[in-house]
C-alpha cells in the first residue's frame, strides 16, 4: 500500500472512531442545559473535545458562562502547543493558516507527527482534521437532536457518562508518576473545593495544581514535546 | 443555584461565542508565537500538566458535586465501571456506554439515587 493511502485510511478511520463519539457530546450538551442550536455551534466554532466537554460540564454543573470559558480555554492551551509544533512542517499562510489553526486537534496533531515524511504529514494533518471536523459535526447535531427528546438525564445514567468521558480523557495521559500524582491532588483539591466555592471554581483551583507541580517538580522525562495521545 | 462564579449572568449563546473565539486564539497563537518562547523546561512542565489537572478535577466534581455538596450516588458506581473497562483496554464509546448503563441500571433498581 502506497504512503498516500495509508496516510488516508489511517485519517478516516480515526475521523470515524472520533465522529462516533460527537453523539455522546451532544447528548450530554443538551442534557446540560445547552440548546440544540448552541451545541451545534460548539462543535462547529469551538471544535476541540476536551474544551466543549469541559464547557458543557460546567454549565450543567450550575457554574456561570465565564467559568466555563475559562475552563474550557485552560484546556484548549495544548492546541497552542501543537500549531508550534505544526507550523514549520504546515508552512500555511493566509485563509490556509486560519483553517490549519481552526483543524489543530489531538487527532490531526498526532496523526501528522508520527509520519515520515512533510508530504505524509502536511496529508495525515488536513486529512485527519477534515474527517474528525466533518464527522464529529454531524454527529454533535444527531446527539443533541435525540439528546434533546429522551428527557430526564439520569434516567439515563447521562451524568454518570459525563464522568466517565473525563476519566476516558483522562486515561492516556497518565503516562507517569508526576501526571498521576497532579491527577490524584486536582481531584482532591476540586472536591474539596466543592462545598465552599460556587460550582465551576473547583476545577479552576485544582489547575493551580498542575501550575504547582510544574514550577516545584522535577521534571518528567524529556518527552514535553512528545506527540498527543490519541 | 444562587452563586454565579464571577460578574453578571451570561447568556449561553454570547459563552459559545467568547468560548470558541478563545479556543481558536490559542490555536491560532501557535503559528504565530515562536517555540523558543515557551521552551523553559518548567513552562513546558507546568502546560503538560494542566491538562492532567484539569481533567482529572472534571471527573471528581462531576463524580462527586451535586448541588454545592459531596455525595456518593449512582455516578460513583458508573465510574468505577468505567475504570475497570478502561483497565480492560476496551475504546471510548464502550467505556462511557458501561458507565451510563451502571448508573441508569442503578437507579432504576432503586439500588442508588
Amino acid at each position: 500500500m502506497s504512503e498516500r493511502s495509508a496516510v488516508l485510511r489511517r485519517s478516516l478511520t480515526i475521523g470515524v472512531a472520533t465522529g462516533l463519539y460527537g453523539v455522546s457530546f451532544g447528548a450530554l450538551s443538551v442534557a446540560a442545559g445547552l440548546s440544540v442550536g448552541a451545541t451545534i455551534a460548539l462543535s462547529a466554532l469551538m471544535f476541540t473535545g476536551g474544551s466543549q466537554f469541559a464547557f458543557v460540564g460546567v454549565i450543567g454543573a450550575g457554574g456561570g458562562g465565564g467559568a466555563a470559558i475559562a475552563t474550557a480555554s485552560l484546556l484548549g492551551v495544548r492546541n497552542g502547543l501543537y500549531g508550534m509544533q505544526l507550523a514549520p512542517t504546515l508552512d500555511a499562510r493566509g485563509l490556509r493558516r486560519l483553517a490549519a489553526a481552526h483543524l489543530t486537534i489531538d487527532e490531526s496533531t498526532a496523526v501528522s507527527v508520527t509520519q515520515t515524511t512533510v508530504a505524509a504529514r502536511r496529508l495525515g494533518f488536513w486529512a485527519t482534521g477534515g474527517a474528525v471536523f466533518v464527522c464529529w459535526n454531524a454527529t454533535t447535531a444527531i446527539g443533541a437532536v435525540v439528546g434533546d427528546r429522551l428527557g430526564d438525564p439520569r434516567h439515563y445514567g447521562l451524568d454518570a457518562m459525563a464522568a466517565a468521558a473525563f476519566v476516558a480523557l483522562l486515561w492516556p495521559r497518565l503516562t507517569g508518576g508526576q501526571p498521576r500524582a497532579v491527577a490524584v491532588a486536582a481531584a482532591v483539591v476540586a472536591a474539596a473545593c466543592v462545598p465552599s466555592l460556587p460550582a465551576g471554581l473547583p476545577v479552576l483551583v485544582a489547575g493551580l495544581v498542575a501550575v504547582v507541580a510544574g514550577v516545584l517538580g522535577r521534571p518528567g522525562g524529556t518527552d514535553g514535546r512528545r506527540a498527543p495521545d490519541e | 443555584m444562587a452563586l454565579t462564579a464571577g460578574g453578571p449572568p451570561m447568556s449561553d449563546g454570547v459563552a459559545v461565542i467568547v468560548g470558541a473565539l478563545a479556543a481558536f486564539a490559542l490555536k491560532l497563537a501557535g503559528y504565530l508565537v515562536p517555540a523558543r518562547l515557551l521552551s523553559a523546561p518548567r513552562v513546558v512542565a507546568v502546560l503538560r500538566l494542566l491538562p492532567v489537572a484539569l481533567l482529572a478535577a472534571l471527573v471528581s466534581v462531576q463524580t462527586l458535586a451535586a448541588d454545592g455538596v459531596l455525595t456518593l450516588d449512582a455516578r460513583a458506581a458508573g465510574v468505577a465501571a468505567a475504570i475497570a473497562a478502561l483497565l480492560l483496554r476496551a475504546p471510548f464509546l464502550v467505556v462511557i456506554a458501561v458507565a451510563a448503563a451502571v448508573a441508569a441500571g442503578l437507579r432504576a433498581s432503586g439500588a442508588a439515587t
